[in-house]
């Protein structure tokens, strides 16, 4: 019953990835990537690892993707390539 | 960015949810010697409550509350929390860290439970003045926008 959730997830998490990469609208590309974080957090749960959970959870999703916004604020926000 | 801070609902609820937010980031520090959580959490918590006050009330303010010398002044007292209580275990005899090495209660559980708070918080201190120097450094200057925006709606 659990593994099709993890499946689930870690199909999730692949897909965040690749779309984080090949998208071209940076601002896209960071929510993407905090998404990914947050999917990432609940895959860490389920491997039992709470503290990285926590910790993937308050950095990945929170505070990685307000830097990357603020970042983002000073370029014109789109990949060259 | 200007629309969102103009925005009263935005405003009331950050300024009703940072509070809360710091507390459970004091929770979470103390909390993590015996469950999930612990300083670096915790700092990082404290940390996002600070730089989603100064993201809707601006930078100006964010600095207010903690301006850049206050910053330089926390990011090392919690390393010297953290460094004077491992030196400390030493001075007693003990190892890096050692707590039980350090008499400060009849009981060496009850001493190393109060000095691994301490380390606790010291990494958290550290952890909250690093995170909110880092959005004050990446964050684009406010008076460009500012000086921008007036322009544009008398156009």
């Amino acid at each position: 019953m659990i593994w099709i959730l993890d499946i689930s997830l870690l199909l999730f998490l692949v897909i965040c990835a690749v779309a984080a990469i090949t998208i071209k609208d940076l601002l896209s590309a960071v929510v993407i990537l905090s998404a990914y974080s947050l999917i990432m957090a609940i895959v860490w749960v389920e491997m039992q690892a709470v503290d990285v959970a926590f910790t993937e959870a308050a950095v990945g999703a929170g505070v990685t993707t307000v830097l990357f916004i603020a970042a983002l604020a000073r370029t014109d926000g789109r990949s060259e390539d | 960015m200007s629309g969102i801070q103009e925005s009263i609902i935005i405003r009331t609820v950050v300024r009703i949810m940072v509070p809360f937010i710091a507390l459970f980031a004091l929770y979470v520090i103390i909390h993590g010697a015996s469950g999930p959580g612990g300083g670096f959490q915790g700092g990082v918590i404290f940390g996002a409550a600070i730089i989603l006050y100064a993201m809707i009330y601006g930078i100006e303010d964010g600095k207010k509350i903690i301006s850049d010398k206050v910053n330089r002044i926390l990011s090392s007292t919690g390393l010297v929390l953290y460094a004077g209580t491992g030196l400390l275990c030493m001075v007693f005899g003990g190892k890096f860290l050692q707590y039980n090495a350090v008499p400060l209660f009849p009981n060496p559980a009850e001493t190393a439970a109060i000095l691994m708070d301490v380390v606790e918080v010291g990494i958290g201190i550290t952890v909250l003045a690093v995170m909110v120097s880092l959005f004050f450094d990446i964050s684009p200057p406010e008076t460009e926008d500012d000086e921008m925006f007036p322009e544009e709606v008398e156009q």
